[in-house]
């Protein structure tokens, strides 16, 4: 057990949840929509908007990836330090807890692949932010991929509704049952929302727009 | 076998038996086992009058004789906890799981979240140190008279009384999944005591002192929310929102030390 003292960390953990994370995730949806929207024009639109930002990678450095990895490997220990007892209690509640933390888990993992898929390649020069869309476009015709990527997507935004419930109560906005019950319900639309946001843009990435020659030289199947 | 359906057994329901599996402990640190028993049906029994008819003839169900189980029982009315276990997978009080309604075989188990001492006797000592820590009491002792206090106002008085129904019987606890031996987490119960002593008069004097042992390693924040300790809370006290008003009024404290006011 740690020794010291647990409270400010696990309050930056959950800050850190909805600000910066649960806005970039709405950032990221929201990109990835205009994939759906505005189909390769759109999307590289989207790309080039946030390649003109300024400090664009200090931004990404302090606003995603810092947070991310403290979220993500305080949460890791959050959850081993959770017992799962849906068996002997399974209502609602205890189950949304313990799919927070499953969800975590699996949103740790596919956040770690993702970003090696896509922005570590950009880095390492194999992708340009202007191939972007065909390399997706690779990524997801294989069907285990892109069912992983399902799955994947699922998760996050699961865990970042979810968490964003959990965020309330924790800094003591939502208090009584009502108000709880109220922000639950806000939530979950806000769960379909993002889903239904990052499952168009995936199926959109599939389409024979973003398919360009770029896109055979990955080891890819093509299907439609 | 004895079926839970009949309330108004005749006291002559001889032969009618009671079926129990029991998880039993020799020592402490002794590995756990179960042993079955057949008990007498009474009219209107509970699992404490069951148990003591085990004490009292203790021939498990196959006809060999054993050590008699251990239990504690104080109050027999719901008010001393001292009687909580599991009792069909759920943790309740003993003395207020009417035979008549628990499906049968009845199993007994000690709530292992706490240190078990023998049987279905466990130690509930942490959740003491927890009201320790959180000082759920109100200082009134001085080297002098202090004078009356201020007054509390009834409706206060009567929302309050339901918060101090508490009877530290540990059942949040061992329905809480955060309560566990990985975990440092004070549980539910003191909690919501503090609420309890924040909202007295004399007891909001010392209102930072509370917030702050909530606010040190293993308070507060050890929730995770699954909400099963208000479910599952025999007294029905609104744990989750006690929390939740905890959890504003932490906040409210860690800004204040931060402001330096
Ligand atoms: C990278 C892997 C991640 C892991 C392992 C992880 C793990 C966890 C765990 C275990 C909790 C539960 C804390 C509790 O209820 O006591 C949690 C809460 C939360 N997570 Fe994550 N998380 C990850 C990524 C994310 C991401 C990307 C977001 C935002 C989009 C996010 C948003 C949240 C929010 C808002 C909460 C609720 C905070 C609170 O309880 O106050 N998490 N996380
Ligand atoms: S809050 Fe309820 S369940 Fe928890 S110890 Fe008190 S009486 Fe028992
Ligand atoms: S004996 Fe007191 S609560 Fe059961």
């Amino acid at each position: 057990m740690a020794k010291g003292n647990s409270y400010l960390p696990r309050k930056l953990h959950s800050l850190l949840g909805v600000i910066p994370l649960g806005l970039f995730i709405i950032e990221h949806a929201l990109t990835n929509y205009s994939a759906y929207e505005g189909g390769r024009e759109g999307f590289s639109d989207s790309i080039d908007f946030l390649n003109s930002v300024p400090l664009v990678f200090w931004l990404e450095l302090f606003v995603i990836w810092l947070p991310i990895l403290f979220h993500g490997v305080y949460g890791l220990y959050i959850a081993y330090q959770s017992n799962i007892n849906t068996g002997r209690f399974s209502y609602g509640r205890n189950w949304a807890f313990a799919l927070q933390r499953i969800t975590g888990v699996i949103t740790f993992i596919f956040v770690a692949w993702h970003f090696y898929e896509t922005r570590f390649q950009i880095t390492l020069g194999n992708v340009s932010h202007e191939e972007l869309g065909q390399h997706m476009n690779g990524i997801v015709s294989d069907p285990l991929v892109l069912t992983a990527y399902i799955i994947g997507v699922i998760a996050a935004t699961f865990h970042f509704s979810n968490g964003l419930w959990a965020f309330f109560v924790s800094w003591g906005i939502t208090v009584g049952p009502r108000a709880q019950k109220v922000s639950s319900n806000i939530c979950m639309v806000i769960f379909v929302i993002l889903s239904a946001l990052f499952l168009l843009s995936l199926f959109a990435f599939r389409g024979d727009e973003f398919a360009t020659a770029a896109a055979a030289a990955l080891s890819s199947v093509s299907i439609g | 076998m004895a079926q839970a359906t009949t309330t108004a057994a005749p006291a002559t329901a001889a032969g009618r038996k009671v079926k129990f599996i029991i998880t039993r402990r020799e020592r402490p640190d002794a590995s756990p086992f179960t042993e079955e028993f057949e008990v007498p049906y009474r009219p209107n029994m509970n699992v404490i009058s069951a148990l003591m008819e085990i004490q009292r003839n203790p021939v498990k169900a196959n006809g060999e004789k054993t050590a008699p189980v251990c239990w504690e029982s104080n109050c027999l009315e719901e008010v001393c906890g001292a009687c909580s276990m599991v009792i069909n997978g759920k943790p309740r009080q003993a003395c207020s799981a009417l035979i008549d309604k628990l499906e049968q075989p009845i199993r007994l188990e000690p709530m292992a979240t706490f240190p078990v001492v023998r049987d279905l006797v466990i130690n509930r000592e942490r959740m003491f140190n927890a009201l320790k820590k959180v000082k759920a009491w109100i200082p009134i002792d001085g080297t002098y008279d202090l004078g009356p206090g201020p007054r509390m106002a009834e409706s206060k008085r009567q929302w309050a009384y339901e918060l101090s129904k508490c009877m530290t019987c540990g059942v949040c606890l061992e329905a809480c999944p955060n309560v566990n031996d990985r975990n440092s987490f004070i549980g539910p119960a003191s909690i919501s005591q503090v609420r309890l002593f924040n909202a007295h008069p004399t007891g909001e004097m010392n209102k930072h002192e509370r917030l702050e042992a909530l606010m040190e390693e293993g308070g507060i924040e050890g929730c995770g929310n699954s909400q099963n300790c208000v479910r599952s809370c025999p007294k029905g006290i609104p744990l989750t929102t006690s929390i939740a008003a905890m959890n504003k009024d932490t906040t409210k404290q860690l800004f204040k030390q931060w402001l330096g006011m």
